[in-house]
């Protein structure tokens, strides 16, 4: 395989970008990943910068925090759960409890954004118990995939079978029961 | 008791080298990191809160079904060990430095092979690894999370739909996951081509560290590669990516060997059987050379130069040469000097004994 950007090259390096569902392959040669770096990692350029100093910068370049959070809101906002405030997460770049994640979800997105490579709702494991109506969520979404699929095939038949059933899981989802549906 | 067991054994399952390209991936590893619910988080939490967590997982532990392989296994506390027996275990990789170092109220279990170990109360409540031997990260994988569904069964896991599971650090959040692969590279050490590789992983999102996870240098040609992104990618596609790229690193250490072979085979094969030389009969040496020299036979017996040594051999010296074990085994402190020379004799004796040791 030749290399997509300069095309002269042999593409070494292949991987997947996924931001919110939407893939983008890539197949690159050394040279031209290396020019293509930033566009993947911006966030981690330095190593040798400890986790908290990057957290802490994540913030302060970030200029839609600057705007629509000026320092004077941020010292004041904190966790209710834990106490912990924004300006003490920003020191030690870990957080007091669960509920911080929700104290702080406004400052949080960008955030996170870049850190997991512009990722910020979470696609893995879901707990079996904790995870509720979720895996019902989850099964239909991948039904209803999967129907979009077979119409395209033409395949009306099995097409007919899978809206069936996402139509029961979306009826248990209403019902709200806890059908475990592994 | 059951410390003792970890302190003594000198070999554990991944040393096998029965794994999948186990000539270059030592072992792969995955961690998944967990927090409880209704309780604060290590940073904030109280002893009390931290006693009460160590001794809810021990009561879930004893609760599981007997086809576990976590049952019956004991909880060790922190604050039970000596700072001696701790380094052991971190040597072992079987807990982290965080753990040892800053968790007076942590805790953890291991399983008797060493495959399957659980820190309580590090940097978050519950972390679930698994070693095993060679590439096979799935499988890990598979290990991990059969742990995390038994312990899950009795726990309230701090979850929420958007940002999955919520970990103390923002750079674990969503699946708590990082895979790790183990990598000995002397080929590409060798022809300087690490120097291009190690930042085209960086920005592709993959870390390298040391041996000994983060800030710590790669000694003896090993590297850890392992994934930063814990968000917005399931699992299994997270590991599919990180296998892709470790087979082409593998493809480009193996490309790398067969070049030094074949332009400089003389030179090679003079380096390996010096070290071999040294490893064999030196008197003292430091851990740093005993790191380089355990290298250069283990690529020899790669290259088929060396045949009547074992990968298996060479995993356990890299484990028992280090400072914590040896003077575990001492039974006492030891001054660096006095360490070189213990370390020099557990060499000599354990390549004379080989494989029925």
């Amino acid at each position: 395989m030749i290399c997509q950007e300069c095309q002269k090259r042999p593409a070494t390096m292949h991987f997947t970008k996924i931001i919110n569902g939407e893939k983008t392959e890539f197949h690159l040669c050394e040279v031209c990943a290396q020019g293509k770096g930033n566009l993947f990692m911006s966030s981690f350029e330095s190593p040798s910068l400890t986790i908290n100093n990057l957290l802490a910068g994540f913030f302060n370049v970030n200029p839609n925090y600057q705007d629509t959070h000026p320092l004077s809101s941020s010292q004041t906002l904190h966790c209710n759960q834990c106490g912990m405030t924004f300006e003490q997460f920003l020191e030690v770049g870990k957080f007091g409890c669960a509920h911080c994640y929700e104290a702080f979800a406004d400052q949080l997105t960008p955030v996170l954004k870049r850190i997991h490579g512009g990722n910020w709702k979470h696609s893995g494991k879901i707990p079996n118990r904790s995870g509720g109506v979720l895996h019902l969520r989850k099964k239909i979404s991948i039904l209803k995939e999967t129907l979009q699929n077979l119409v395209a095939k033409e395949e009306f038949e099995k097409a007919a079978e899978v809206r069936d059933e996402i139509r029961m899981y979306e009826r248990m989802l209403q019902e709200g029961e806890d059908f475990d549906v592994h | 008791m059951s410390i003792d067991k970890f302190l003594n054994q000198s070999s554990c399952a991944w040393m096998s080298a029965d794994g999948p390209q186990s000539d270059i991936v030592l072992t792969s590893r995955i961690r998944l990191a967990r927090n409880l619910k209704d309780y604060l988080y290590p940073t904030m939490f109280s002893a009390k809160d931290a006693q009460e967590i160590v001794n809810k997982v021990e009561e879930v532990i004893s609760r599981l079904s007997d086809d576990s392989p976590l049952k019956g296994v004991e909880m060790i506390r922190m604050n039970t060990l000596d700072p001696l027996q701790k380094q052991v275990l971190v040597e072992k990789h079987l807990i982290s430095p965080h753990l040892a170092e800053e968790s007076p109220n942590g805790a953890c279990l291991i399983t008797d092979n060493e495959e399957i170990s659980i820190m309580v109360n590090e940097e978050d409540h519950i972390r679930i690894q698994c070693i095993t031997s060679g590439l096979q990260l799935n499988n890990a994988l598979d290990i991990a999370f059969s742990v995390d569904d038994q312990l899950e069964e009795h726990l309230d896991y701090a979850f929420n739909e958007v940002r999955g599971y919520l970990t103390s650090c923002p750079t674990n959040v969503g699946t708590g996951m990082r895979a790790s692969v183990m990598m000995h590279l002397p080929g590409l050490v060798m022809t300087r081509q690490i120097n291009q590789v190690l930042p085209s992983l960086n920005q592709l999102g993959i870390a390298v560290r040391g041996i000994y996870g983060e800030g710590s240098e790669a000694i003896g040609n090993i590297f850890q590669i392992s994934n930063q992104i814990t968000l917005g990618k399931s699992e299994n596609d997270i590991i599919m990516d990180l296998t892709t790229i470790v087979e082409q690193i593998i493809e480009q250490e193996r490309t790398a060997r067969q070049q030094i072979k074949n332009t400089a085979g003389v030179q090679l094969e003079d380096r390996i059987f010096r070290s071999l030389g040294v490893l064999m009969n030196s008197r003292i040496i430091e851990s740093k050379e005993a790191a380089q020299c355990i290298s250069d036979v283990r690529l020899g017996i790669d290259l088929g130069y060396i045949d009547n040594i074992s990968a298996t051999v060479l995993n356990e010296l890299m484990i028992l040469t280090q400072p914590g074990i040896l003077q575990q085994q001492a039974g006492k402190t030891l001054r660096p000097f006095d360490r070189d020379v213990r370390r020099a004799t557990l060499i000599r004796e354990r390549i004379r004994m080989g494989d029925h040791a």
